[in-house]
C-alpha cells in the first residue's frame, strides 16, 4: 500500500492522542484545574490533528459528516462515531477537571473505554481488509492498541504501564512482522487465482493495461526493497521500543525523559507505520504481476 | 422488495441529435453515430461516438480508436492556420499566414513547374481515401510522380492477389465468416479490416470453428488462435510451399476446380529458344488454349461444353507443350519442399507442418458441403449446387513486407486455389468491385509534357516489359523508379524511395515535394534519422537539396516541422470525404457499398479540407478537369466534385442515389445525392443477388450484375493465374529476348526471382549481411488501440500505449541475463538504438519486436517534452533503411521486393546486448517547436449546456 | 446503504470469454466515452498530454502469458476486468457514507457520487482493482454496469446493453441475468465452465470468465495425418493418379 503521509500521521498521532486520553480518562492525573490543562491539551492536540490529517486523504472532505452514517457495517463510520464520542466525552470530562476541578470518574472511564474502542476501530479499518493479507489478522488491532496505549502511557508518565505496554507492543510488533511476512502466501491468492488461469499453467503478466500508472498502482501497489525494509525495521524497533524503555526506566517521571522517550517513540512509530503500509501487499498487485512468489 | 437505495434516472437523455458518418481513426471505415449535445454556447458539440448498427462494415461495433475519436477532434495538436516556415527546416518555427497567401505561394511554386517541367513536382499521399481524386489532380497537372503509400505498405499482397486471382485480402475480399470452419491467418497483427476480422473470429468461434495463427509473435489474433505457429520471419513461403507439396503429393487438391476455373490446364509453350518459351499457347484472338479431355482437341479456354484437361499436352513446333498443372506438379513435388527440408529454416517441426497440412486437407475435403443454389458458369454450364470448402485464409504485412513477399503471397493464393477455397462457400470471397483481373486494370503511364495532362493514369499493372515506366533512354521516368527493371510490377509506386532518390538526384532532381497525410520524416520513413538529414541537407549554394516542401496535415506531426508551407487540414468530423467504388470502397462480399464523411461539426480554426484545397489549386493553376474552356472553376469544392464529377458517363465518385435518387451504380448526376447519403446513415449498399454470391469470376449472374452497376462495361470472366505470364515475360527479357532489355546487373536477379510459379528465396538483406553478426529478427506490430503516430495525441489512447518496450523471447532473455526494467543496445547494419526491454515467452526464439510508431519526437503532437512517448518510446525505423547495405558496386540497391518494390520492413536483422538503464531511449532527436503549444493538464469533459 | 441486500431479484452481470478476447481495448474506451458523458462526474485525465498521464477508467485489459502445466508453448490471454458486482461485496460494507451500495433489484453495485467523500476505502476492500478514485472530482468511480443504458427508454431495445458489450468487436462480452439459470449467460457459463476470480476472497462475484479453450493440439496429441498419404511415390505415378482422378471427375 502506498504509505501516504496523511494516513501515517493520522494513525500515529490519533493513536497517541487516544492512548493518552485513555489514561487521562482512568484518572491517572493527580492534578486538577489549570495544571491539568497541558496534559489534556496534548492528548486532544494529537487526537484531533491526527483526525484532521486523515481528512487530507479524502477526495471530498467537505462531505466528511456523511461518514457517520454507516456505523452498522463500516469500521470507518464506527471510528468516526467513536472518535467523536471520545472527544465529546473526554472533552466534557476535561472541562470538569480543568474548569470545575471536579473529576467525574464514570465519565472518565467511559471516555477511556471509548478511546480504546476508537483505536480498535481504527485498527479494524485495516484488519478487516482481506485484500491486504498482512493486515487481515487479529494482530493488527493488538499492534495498534498496544502502541497507542504505550504511547499514551509514556505521555501520561505512567512508568510501569509504559514499560509493560512497550514490552507488549514489542511482542505485537515482532509478531506482526513475522506473521505478516507469511500472510500473503497463507491467504492463498496468487496470480493464478486472480486470473483464474492458474489451472492451465504458470501465469505471468505480459502487458499491463496501460503503460503509465493509475490510481490503483499509486494507491495500492508499493514495492519496498527487502534490505531497505529490514533496515527500517531495526530503526523502528530501536526508536519505538528500546530507546523509550531505556529512557523511561532510567528517568522515570522526568519531564525531559518523557519528552525524549515520547520523541523517539513517535519517530519509531512513524517508521513502523510507514512500514505497516509500505510492506502491506494488496492482492490487486497480482493483476500487475506483483507480489507473486 | 423496493430498493432502499437512491432513486436513479435510468433513462437519461443520451443526446440531442445523432449524426451518422464514417470513422477515420483508421482506414477500416466503420459507420459511426456521432451523438451531439448543446454546449454552453448553444452550439452542438460531439458528446459520444458509437458504432452504427446498420453499417455494412462494423454493424454497430467500434474499436478503441473509433470510440476515442472525440479526443482526436478535441486534440490540442490540431493545426490552426496555414503555416509558412520561418526557422530552419525541422525546427518547427513557423508563422501563421492566411489561406489566400498560402494558396498564392503554392501556385507560384507549382505554376512554373507545370509550364516547364511537370515532373519536378512529386506529389505523394499517405493513407488518404481519395486516391481516385488526388491521382486525377496529379494526372491533370501532368507530373508522372504521383502515388499513394501502398508501395511501402502492402503492395506485395495486393499485386500477388491481383496477378493471381484478381483480388486479395481486405479491400478486395474476406472470409466467408458464416460458413468457414478453419481460418488460417498469416502475419497479421490488426490489418485494415480491424473490426470485421474480430467480428469474424468471434462468429467463427461461436460456430465451433478453429483458428490457426502463423506469426512469430503470439498476441492479438494469434493469442486467440487455437494453434499458434511461431514461424521464423521471412520463411512463410517455404512453409506454404511445403504444405502445397504435401497436399499435392496426397492428391488433396480440387482437380475439378483447377480444370474449370484456373489456368492449370493451359499449355505452356516449350519451344526451345523461342521468345515465346514459357508463355501460354493462345489462339489467333489471344485466348489461351486448353486440351478438351473429351475430344483431345485444342480449344479456347472459354468454349462452351469443354472439359479442360489438366494432364493434356500437344506436340507442336518440335516440342511437347504441357499444361501448367504438369509444370506445377514437377515444381511443387520437388524434394526441396519436403517438411524435413524446410523445417529448420522455418523454425517449425516437420511433424507440425504435416499436421497443419493434414488439418487443412481434412476440413477442405472431409467437411465439404453444398449450398442449394443453382448458378450458371461462363461456359454456359448450369450447376445445381454450390460446393463449399470451409477453409479460409487471411494474410497481411507479415508475409508481404519482406523482399520475398510477392512470391510468398503468390504461394498463399496458389495454396487456396489448389484447395478450391476461393469464391466458394466457406472459403475466401471477393468484395465488389473485385474480382478484377489484371486485364481490367490500366497499365502505368508516365509521359509528361509541359502544360499537358499525363498520358493516362499513373499506376497500373504491367503485362510485360513494354509497360515499364522508362524514358526513351531507358532511364526511370519516375522519381521513385517504379515500374523499372529494379521492381517492374510496382503497382503502387515506391513512396519510401521518393525522398531518398530526390535527395540523391537519382534518377533526376525535383523542385517541389508535395506530401499529404504521411509522416514521412518519422514513422513512415524506413530510416528516420537519415531522412531527417536528407530533408534538411543543403547544397554547395546553401540551398536545400530538396528545394521546396509543401505538406498537408491536420495535426502537429513530426513531418510538419520539415515543411516549408503547411496546409492545415480538417479532422474527419469536419469535412466531406468520399469512400468511392472508383477507389477503395467499403464493400462486403455480399454487397457493393460506398460511403461519405460530412461535416458533422464546423471547424473552429482556420483550416480547410485538403481535397477542397486541391480543387482550389487546380483552378488557380488552370488544370484541365478543374476549369472549363473559359478558365472558370468546374467545381466549387470537393463536395461539389463528389456529386458532379463523372468518370464515364453516368459513373461518378458515388454509386448510390444517382439520377432521381433511385439509380444505383450508373445514373445521371443527382444534386441531392449527399443529402440522400446523410439520410441513409452516410453510406449506400446494393446487395449481390444470391445466385451471384459465389464463383464470381465465372458466374454469369455476377458478371451481369457487375456490368449493371458499372464496375465494367461488359462481362469479363477469367481464369485464376496459377502461372503468371507477365513474370515470365520479364524473365524472357532478362534472357535476352525483346528490345526492352534490363541492365546487365539485374538480369540474373530477374531470372531468379520472377518465376511464373511461386518460389521462395531468402530475404535480400540476409544475403548481404553476416547473419551471425546479426542473428536476431526484429519486427514491429500495430497496436490495436493506436493508429500509427496519430494516437499519441489522444489523451485516452496514449494512456494505453504511452511507451513501447522491445519484447525479447525467453531464449535471448535468459542468455543475456535480462531482468525487468533493463535496457538493451540493439544494432543493425544501419544503426544502433538503446531501448527498454520486456520479456515475452510466446515469441519465436530468434525474434524481438515492439509496437509500431509509439516513439515521438519531443515537441510534436502538442505533448509535453517529457512525455514518455519521447523519452522511453522509440522507433525501430532507425535500424532499417530504404537501401540495402552498399555492395561496393557504386549502385544504390533498394531494400524492396525485386518484383513489386514493396518496402522490406520486416527483413531487419539485429544484434542485441544488455546496456545500462537509461532515462532516455536513444537516439534522441532534437526537439521541435510546437506551432500549437502544449495540451492542457487536466481533461475533464462533459458536454453540458 | 452499505448493508448488502440479503438477496437480489436479479443478478445482472457480464460474462467475458477469454477464448475470444483479442485484447483490442475497445471495451475500455467505449466505457470511458460513455461514462464521461453519463452517470456522475466526467472521468477525468490528469497530466493528459504530459509526462505522467493518469486517468480514471472503469474497465481495463491486462495481458498474461501462461506456461502450460504439461509443457508446450506459451499461451497469451487478454484479460478485461471491470467491477464484478459481487454478491458479498466488501467494497460496500466498508463504505462509511453509504455512497457504495448494491441494488436489491438487480445486484448492481454503484457509488452515489453525491454522498462519496473519496476516502478510498472501498477501493482498498476490492480485491480486483476495479474502483478508481477520480483525481479531479474526488469521488470513487466504478463500473455501473451501464445502469443508465440497460433500462434507458431513450435507447432502442437492442441498445439497452452496456457500452462495452455493444462495442466489443469480437463478441467476447456477454451481458445478462446470472441469477436466472435459464438465461443465455447462465447457460454459457454452464457450458463453458465459467469461473470466478479469486474465489478465496469470498466475494461471490457475479461476473464470470469463460476459460480459453485447449490450444496447440496439433502437436500435443498424435495427429491423424492419414489424409496426407501420397498417391504415389514417383512423379510418374503422380501423373498416373492424375489421369485416373480426372477420369473419375
Ligand atoms: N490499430 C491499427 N490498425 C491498423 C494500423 C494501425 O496503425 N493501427 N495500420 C493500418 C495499416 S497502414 C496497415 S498496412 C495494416 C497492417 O496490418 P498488419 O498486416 O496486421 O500489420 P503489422 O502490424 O505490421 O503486422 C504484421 C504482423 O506480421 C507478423 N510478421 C512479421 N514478419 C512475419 C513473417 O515473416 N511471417 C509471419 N507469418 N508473420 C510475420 C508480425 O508479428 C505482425 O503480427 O494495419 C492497418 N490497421
Ligand atoms: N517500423 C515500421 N515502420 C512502418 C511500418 C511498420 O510496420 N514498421 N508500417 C509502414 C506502413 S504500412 C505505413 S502505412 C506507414 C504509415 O505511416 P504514416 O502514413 O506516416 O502514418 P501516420 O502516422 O498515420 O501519419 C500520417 C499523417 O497524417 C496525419 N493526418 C491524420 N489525419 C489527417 C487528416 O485528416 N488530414 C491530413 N491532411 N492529415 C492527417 C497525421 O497527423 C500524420 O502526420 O508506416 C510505415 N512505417
Ligand atoms: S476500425 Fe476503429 S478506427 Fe478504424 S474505422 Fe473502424 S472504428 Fe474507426
Ligand atoms: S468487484 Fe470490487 S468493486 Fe466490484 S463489487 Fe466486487 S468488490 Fe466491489
Ligand atoms: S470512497 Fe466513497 S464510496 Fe468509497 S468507501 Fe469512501 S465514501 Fe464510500
Ligand atoms: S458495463 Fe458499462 S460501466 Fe461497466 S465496464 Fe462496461 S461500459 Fe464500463
Ligand atoms: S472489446 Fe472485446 S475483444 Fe476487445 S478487449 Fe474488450 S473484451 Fe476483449
Ligand atoms: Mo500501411
Amino acid at each position: 500500500m502506498h504509505p501516504a503521509p496523511s494516513v501515517i500521521i493520522f494513525t500515529v498521532l490519533s493513536g497517541l492522542g487516544f492512548g493518552m486520553l485513555a489514561f487521562l480518562g482512568i484518572g491517572v492525573l493527580d492534578v486538577q484545574g489549570v495544571a491539568a490543562f497541558m496534559p489534556f491539551a496534548i492528548a486532544f492536540t494529537f487526537a484531533v490533528s491526527g483526525l484532521i490529517a486523515s481528512t487530507f486523504h479524502l477526495g471530498n472532505p467537505q462531505r466528511a459528516l456523511r461518514a457517520f452514517s454507516q456505523w452498522k457495517t463500516s469500521w470507518l463510520s464506527r471510528e468516526a462515531w467513536l472518535s467523536a464520542a471520545t472527544l465529546a466525552v473526554m472533552g466534557l470530562y476535561a472541562i470538569n477537571v480543568i474548569f470545575r476541578e471536579s473529576t467525574i470518574a464514570p465519565l472518565g472511564w467511559l471516555g477511556a473505554a471509548l478511546a480504546v474502542a476508537t483505536v480498535f476501530s481504527t485498527a479494524m479499518i485495516y484488519a478487516q481488509l482481506k485484500t491486504v493479507p498482512r493486515w487481515n489478522h487479529w494482530l493488527t488491532p493488538v499492534y495498534m492498541l498496544t502502541l497507542s496505549l504505550a504511547g499514551g502511557a509514556i505521555l501520561a508518565q505512567q512508568t510501569a504501564a509504559a514499560l509493560l505496554l512497550l514490552v507488549c507492543a514489542s511482542v505485537a510488533q515482532l509478531l506482526h512482522w513475522i506473521f505478516g511476512d507469511r500472510r500473503f502466501a497463507q491467504q492463498g491468492s496468487n496470480i493464478g487465482s486472480a486470473t483464474g488461469l492458474g489451472k492451465l499453467g504458470k501465469v505471468r503478466l505480459f502487458e499491463p493495461p496501460h503503460t503509465g500508472t493509475n490510481y490503483l498502482l499509486k494507491e495500492m501497489v508499493h514495492v519496498v526493497g527487502r534490505k531497505h525494509a529490514q533496515k527500517l525495521r531495526v530503526i523502528a524497533f530501536v526508536s519505538m521500543i528500546l530507546l523509550p524503555i531505556a529512557i523511561v526506566a532510567t528517568w522515570p517521571g522526568s519531564l525531559a525523559g518523557t519528552v525524549f522517550a515520547a520523541g523517539f517513540f513517535v519517530l519509531g512509530t512513524f517508521a513502523s507505520r510507514w512500514l505497516f503500509f509500505a510492506e502491506a501487499e494488496h492482492v490487486v498487485g497480482l493483476y500487475y504481476g506483483k507480489h507473486d512468489r | 422488495m423496493a430498493s432502499p437505495n437512491p432513486t436513479l434516472d435510468t433513462s437519461p437523455k443520451v443526446s440531442d441529435e445523432v449524426r451518422k458518418t464514417t470513422c477515420y481513426m483508421c482506414a477500416c471505415r466503420c459507420g459511426i453515430n456521432v451523438h451531439m449535445k448543446d454546449g454552453p454556447d448553444g452550439k452542438k458539440r460531439v458528446a459520444y461516438i458509437e458504432g452504427n448498427r446498420d453499417h455494412p462494415v462494423n454493424k454497430g461495433v467500434l474499436c478503441a480508436k473509433g470510440s476515442a475519436g472525440i479526443m482526436q477532434v478535441n486534440a490540442p495538436s490540431k493545426l490552426k492556420a496555414p503555416l509558412l516556415r520561418t526557422g530552419p527546416r525541422g525546427s518547427g518555427q513557423f508563422k501563421e499566414i492566411s489561406w489566400d497567401e498560402a494558396l498564392e505561394i503554392a501556385t507560384s511554386w507549382l505554376g512554373p513547374l507545370r509550364d516547364n517541367a511537370p515532373e519536378k513536382l512529386a506529389f505523394f499521399t499517405g493513407r488518404d481515401q481519395s486516391q481516385s481524386f488526388t491521382s486525377y489532380w496529379a494526372q491533370n497537372f501532368g507530373t508522372p510522380n504521383y502515388a499513394a503509400h501502398g508501395g511501402f505498405c502492402s503492395v506485395n499482397m495486393a499485386t500477388a492477389g491481383i496477378y493471381t486471382m484478381g483480388g486479395a485480402f481486405w479491400e478486395f475480399g474476406q472470409t466467408d465468416w458464416d460458413r468457414t470452419k478453419l481460418f488460417v491467418i498469416f502475419g497479421v497483427a490488426e490489418d485494415h479490416d480491424s473490426n470485421p476480422i474480430k467480428m469474424g473470429i468471434g462468429k467463427l468461434k461461436a460456430n465451433g470453428g478453429k483458428v490457426i495463427g502463423v506469426n512469430p509473435i503470439r498476441s492479438g489474433y494469434n493469442a486467440v488462435a487455437d494453434e499458434w505457429v511461431g514461424i521464423t520471419p521471412g520463411t512463410d513461403g517455404l512453409l506454404i510451399l511445403s504444405m502445397i507439396h504435401l497436399l499435392m503429393k496426397a492428391g488433396k487438391i480440387d482437380l475439378n476446380y483447377l480444370s474449370r476455373y484456373t489456368n492449370a490446364p493451359c499449355l505452356v509453350n516449350e519451344t526451345p529458344g523461342s521468345p515465346e518459351k514459357g508463355l501460354l499457347l493462345r489462339d489467333g484472338t489471344g485466348k489461351p488454349l486448353v486440351v478438351d479431355r473429351k475430344t483431345g482437341v485444342l480449344e479456347p479456354f472459354d468454349k462452351a461444353g469443354i472439359n479442360p484437361d489438366l494432364a493434356g499436352s500437344v506436340d507442336m513446333d518440335g516440342a511437347t507443350h504441357r499444361t501448367v498443372f504438369q509444370h506445377m506438379a514437377e515444381h511443387f513435388l520437388s524434394e526441396d519442399y519436403t517438411p524435413e527440408k524446410v523445417s529448420d529454416r522455418c523454425g517449425i517441426s516437420a511433424d507440425r507442418i504435416r499436421a497443419l497440412a493434414a488439418e487443412v486437407a481434412r476440413v477442405a475435403f472431409d467437411e465439404a458441403f453444398e449450398l442449394d443454389q443453382p448458378w450458371t458458369d461462363f461456359r454456359g454450364e448450369r450447376h445445381e449446387k454450390m460446393l463449399g470448402r470451409p477453409v479460409s485464409f487471411h494474410a497481411m504485412r507479415g508475409i508481404s513486407a519482406h523482399s520475398n513477399g510477392f512470391q510468398t503471397c503468390r504461394a498463399l493464393h496458389v495454396l487456396q486455389i489448389l484447395l478450391g477455397t476461393v469464391e466458394v462457400p466457406g472459403g475466401f470471397r471477393f468484395k465488389p468491385p473485385y474480382p478484377k483481373p489484371v486485364e481490367a486494370h490500366p497499365t502505368p503511364h508516365c509521359k509528361s509534357q509541359p502544360k499537358c495532362p499525363l498520358d493516362g493514369p499513373h499506376l497500373g499493372f504491367v503485362r510485360g516489359p513494354q509497360d515499364l515506366a522508362l524514358k526513351e533512354d531507358g532511364t526511370p521516368a519516375r522519381i521513385d523508379k517504379a515500374f523499372t527493371w529494379e521492381n517492374p510490377l510496382s503497382a503502387h509506386g515506391l513512396m519510401h524511395m521518393v525522398i531518398s532518390n530526390a535527395h540523391a538526384g537519382d534518377p533526376y532532381k525535383i523542385d517541389t515535394l508535395f506530401l499529404y497525410m504521411a509522416n514521412m520524416s518519422w514513422n513512415s520513413s524506413m530510416n528516420t534519422s537519415s531522412v531527417m538529414d536528407m530533408l534538411t541537407d543543403k547544397d554547395e549554394n546553401g540551398d536545400y537539396v530538396i528545394p521546396k516542401i509543401i505538406y498537408s496535415d491536420a495535426y502537429s506531426s513530426e513531418m510538419v516541422a520539415f515543411a516549408d508551407l503547411v496546409l492545415p487540414d480538417t479532422t474527419y468530423l469536419e469535412r466531406h470525404d468520399c469512400i468511392s467504388l472508383l477507389d477503395r470502397p467499403i464493400c462486403e462480399a455480399d454487397a457493393a457499398a460506398d460511403a461519405i464523411r460530412w461535416p458533422v461539426i464546423e471547424p473552429d480554426r482556420d483550416v480547410r479540407g485538403f481535397q477542397s484545397v486541391l480543387v482550389d489549386l487546380g483552378v488557380r493553376l488552370g488544370l484541365p478537369g478543374f476549369v472549363n474552356d473559359k478558365g472558370e472553376a468546374i467545381y466549387a469544392d470537393y463536395a461539389d466534385y463528389i456529386v458532379n464529377h463523372q468518370r464515364r458517363p453516368g459513373i461518378g465518385p458515388l454509386a448510390g442515389f444517382r439520377g432521381d435518387g433511385s439509380k444505383s451504380g450508373r445514373g445521371e448526376v443527382n444534386p441531392d445525392q449527399l443529402n440522400r447519403y446523410i439520410e441513409n446513415g452516410g453510406f449506400f449498399v446494393e446487395h449481390v443477388p444470391e445466385e451471384a454470391a459465389f464463383y464470381k469470376p465465372w458466374n454469369t449472374a455476377y458478371q451481369e450484375w457487375a456490368v449493371g452497376l458499372g464496375f465494367y462495361d461488359k462481362p469479363q470472366p477469367y481464369l485464376f493465374q496459377l502461372y503468371v505470364e507477365p513474370l515470365r515475360r520479364m524473365q524472357l527479357a532478362a534472357e535476352g529476348h525483346g528490345d526492352r532489355q534490363p541492365p546487365d546487373h539485374l538480369r540474373q536477379r530477374i531470372i531468379d526471382c520472377m518465376d511464373p510459379l511461386p518460389i521462395w528465396y531468402p530475404a535480400l538483406e540476409d544475403r548481404e549481411i553476416d547473419e551471425d553478426a546479426y542473428p536476431v529478427h526484429a519486427l514491429t506490430q500495430r497496436p490495436m488501440a493506436m493508429y500509427h503516430s496519430w494516437g499519441s495525441q489522444n489523451a485516452w489512447l496514449r494512456q494505453i500505449h504511452g511507451m513501447n518496450p522491445l519484447y525479447v523471447p525467453t531464449k535471448i532473455w535468459e542468455e543475456k541475463g535480462f531482468k525487468d526494467g533493463d535496457w538493451a543496445k540493439v544494432t543493425s547494419v544501419h544503426g544502433e538504438i538503446r531501448v527498454p526491454v520486456a520479456h515475452m515467452a510466446g515469441l519465436n526464439e530468434n525474434t524481438v519486436w515492439t509496437w509500431n510508431a509509439i516513439g515521438k519526437r519531443r515537441g510534436a503532437w502538442a505533448l509535453e517534452k517529457g512525455a514518455p512517448e519521447a523519452t522511453k518510446g522509440f522507433l525501430l525505423n532507425h535500424l532499417i533503411n530504404e537501401l540495402l547495405p552498399p555492395k561496393g558496386d557504386g549502385l544504390r540497391w533498394s531494400n524492396s521486393d525485386p518484383i513489386t518494390g514493396q518496402a522490406a520492413w520486416f527483413d531487419l536483422r539485429v544484434r542485441i546486448e544488455k546496456s545500462r538503464p537509461r532515462k532516455h531511449s536513444k537516439p534522441t532527436t532534437s526537439s521541435q517547436v510546437s506551432p500549437v503549444g502544449e495540451g492542457p493538464t487536466i481533461v475533464q469533459k462533459k458536454v453540458e449546456a | 446503504m452499505t448493508e448488502l441486500p440479503a438477496t437480489t431479484q436479479r443478478k445482472l452481470g457480464l460474462v467475458i470469454d477469454l477464448d475470444t478476447c483479442v485484447g483490442c481495448h475497445a471495451c475500455v474506451v467505449a466505457c470511458k466515452g460513455w461514462n464521461t458523458e453519463n452517470y456522475g462526474a466526467p472521468l477525468s485525465d490528469v497530466d493528459a498530454y504530459g509526462a505522467d498521464p493518469v486517468g480514471s477508467f472503469l474497465n481495463r485489459v491486462h495481458s498474461y502469458e501462461i506456461a502450460p502445466t504439461g509443457g508446450g508453448c506459451s499461451q497469451t490471454v487478454h484479460f478485461p476486468k471491470s467491477c464484478l458486482h459481487c454478491d458479498t461485496a466488501p467494497c460496500v460494507t466498508v463504505c462509511p457514507t453509504g455512497a457504495s451500495y448494491k441494488r436489491s433489484e438487480d445486484g448492481i453495485v454503484l457509488v452515489d457520487e453525491s454522498a462519496c467523500i473519496g476516502c478510498g476505502l472501498c477501493a482498498w476492500a476490492c480485491p480486483y482493482g476495479t474502483r478508481e478514485l477520480d483525481q479531479v472530482a474526488g469521488v470513487m468511480k466504478k463500473c455501473t454496469l451501464c445502469v443508465d443504458r440497460i433500462y434507458n427508454e431513450n435507447l432502442e431495445e437492442v441498445d439497452r446493453v452496456p457500452a462495452c458489450v455493444r462495442t466489443c468487436p469480437a463478441g467476447a462480452r456477454h451481458f445478462g441475468d446470472l441469477g436466472d439459470p435459464d438465461s443465455d449467460v447462465s447457460k454459457l457459463v454452464a457450458e463453458r465452465g465459467g469461473f470466478d476470480l479469486m474465489p478465496e476472497q469470498g466475494t461471490a462475484p457475479t461476473n464470470k470468465y469463460l476459460p480459453p479453450r485447449p490450444k496447440d493440439r496439433l502437436t500435443a496429441q498424435p495427429v491423424d495425418i492419414s489424409s496426407l498419404t501420397p498417391v504415389a511415390e514417383e512423379p510418374k505415378g503422380f501423373l498416373g493418379w492424375l489421369d485416373k482422378a480426372l477420369e473419375a471427375l
